[in-house]
């Protein structure tokens, strides 16, 4: 197993680090807002999360093209790297959001377009674990699995943007939104800081993450090889 | 690529001439080819479309006890019951279609035709979609027949035929992926829900807004998507279908 490259060490406590930092500005260093109170704090994590989501998703779409144009396997492991942190982020942010929600919308959950987008989202993806789960034959696995993330990718755009397209209840915090939506807020300059801060600092956790779920899998693969290797010679 | 010239130009001349068809033509016909096959199965066995109306009856029948479809619910939800029952009904009919096709190893002997891969897909595709519009087309009056509710509306027509080609377009290629897996059955609807879940959520929106006889300028922008789901998703499907079989 070759060793941890310095680059990514550096990546790992950095992030860690940045999480910290960010978390204090959260609690700290950002004022709390007039109207809803300290629930509003969930939100620097919440869009950074969903922000990281879509990174995620993202990436997945990129490694799926990469595939198959290539049909080499690294980036059907890049692939699925990114669309098991993305679920993590994209899961963490609709839960974040729920949280909010109890309070200022005081409910749990509502069938509003942008909720809905974010589950179908989550549920393609989960969708896209399971079919991959049912394919022995890996190269058939790395295949099925590009074209139905490029398929599923269509519901990023769609989540995205589904709160500047329909009239919905969601906050539009950058850029303008809809009047009717609830729980909208301008944010202050120290808001702002601690709002970038919180984005800088889940792109710097994807990345970490990132690569070092890649690492597992070319390790796993690996592994996967030697078995069979072992098999043949016994 | 148009009309599998690839395919043909490798091809020696002699067959070019006996078909003596232009390359589109000769799409078409392989096209309709593998439709007439999967009509003619059909009909010799009727084991598809027998299970398909009977379980679409089934869905109505349980979502009468479960809604309590009284008459005055029933103008609102009418669009929301027939779409559910056509999707239902659809995955079991794409299961089916794409399923036969790899038990008897007849894919493979289709692969081995000298036609275009998309030509397969389409041909698939289409066949799935009579199927469908069958069922629809029996489902339909045996509603209003039940329900005292007239459902012969032209447009209503139209939006159901619109749905039905997103849906089964969609369907075919993710059921030629899941016929391939180990969970096969039960993996389809998880595939395709969450993808079709527009074409649904607008089929119904534009169904039920042509039933409760709204304004076109309500229903247009339900009518627009399916239109555009349509355009993007068969396109994607012709895109990708040769992944999909190809070994």
């Amino acid at each position: 197993m070759p060793p941890k490259p310095v680059f990514l060490k550096v990546i790992d406590i950095s992030s860690f680090t940045l999480l910290l930092i960010a978390s204090a500005m959260v609690f700290l260093y950002a004022p709390m807002e007039a109207v809803m109170g300290n629930v509003q704090r969930v939100f620097y994590f919440h869009v950074a999360c969903g922000w990281a989501g879509f990174i995620g998703f993202t990436a997945a779409f990129v490694c799926a093209i990469g595939y198959l144009r290539t049909g080499d396997l690294k980036w059907d492991i890049a692939g699925l790297a990114a669309v098991e942190i993305g679920l993590v982020f994209a899961f963490i942010n609709i839960v974040s959001g729920s949280i909010w929600a109890r309070p200022i919308w005081n409910t749990w959950w509502t069938w509003d377009p942008r909720l809905v987008t974010a589950t179908i989202m989550e549920l393609i993806y989960l969708a896209y674990l399971m079919l991959r789960q049912g394919i022995g034959n890996p190269a058939r696995r790395a295949r099925f699995g590009a074209v139905y993330a490029i398929l599923g990718f269509i519901s990023v755009p769609l989540t995205f943007f589904s709160i500047r397209i329909w009239s919905t209840i969601h906050p539009v915090v950058i850029g303008s939104g809809d009047p009717e939506a609830k729980g909208a807020f301008d944010m202050t300059p120290r808001m702002l800081t601690t709002f970038l801060f919180s984005l800088f600092t889940f792109s710097v956790l994807f990345v970490d993450l990132y690569w070092n779920r890649i690492r597992l899998g070319i390790f796993g693969e690996r592994i996967e090889s030697l078995k069979m290797k072992a098999m043949e010679e016994a | 690529m148009p009309g599998g010239e690839a395919e043909l130009a490798g091809q020696p001349p002699a067959l070019r001439r006996q078909a003596g068809l232009s390359p589109g033509r000769l799409y078409l016909r392989s096209i309709a080819a593998i439709i007439w096959k999967d009509m003619r199965a059909e009909l010799r066995s009727r084991e598809m479309l027998a299970s398909m109306l009977v379980f679409a009856l089934l869905v109505i029948l349980i979502f009468n006890f479960a809604l309590q479809l009284n008459v005055r619910e029933r103008t609102t939800i009418t669009a929301g019951v027939l779409w559910v029952t056509f999707a239902f009904a659809g995955t079991l009919g794409l299961n089916r279609s794409l399923a036969v096709e790899y038990d008897r190893g007849c894919l493979d002997g289709l692969l081995l035709t000298p036609v275009d891969r998309s030509a397969i897909y389409f041909g698939k595709a289409i066949g799935n979609l009579i199927f469908m519009l069958v069922v629809e087309a029996v489902v339909l009056p045996v509603y209003s027949l039940l329900y005292n509710q007239n459902l012969f509306h032209p447009g209503l027509f139209a939006a159901i035929l619109l749905g039905s080609i997103g849906y089964s377009a969609v369907g075919t290629l993710l059921s030629s992926m899941a016929v391939q897996t180990r969970t096969r059955d039960v993996l389809l609807p998880i595939l395709l829900f969450p993808l079709a879940i527009p074409i649904l959520l607008a089929a119904v929106k534009a169904s039920s807004g042509l039933l409760q006889g709204l304004d076109m300028a309500e229903i247009w922008p339900a009518i627009n998507l399916m239109i555009a789901y349509d355009v993007i998703f068969t396109s994607l499907a012709f895109m990708f279908f040769e992944n999909i079989v190809e070994e």
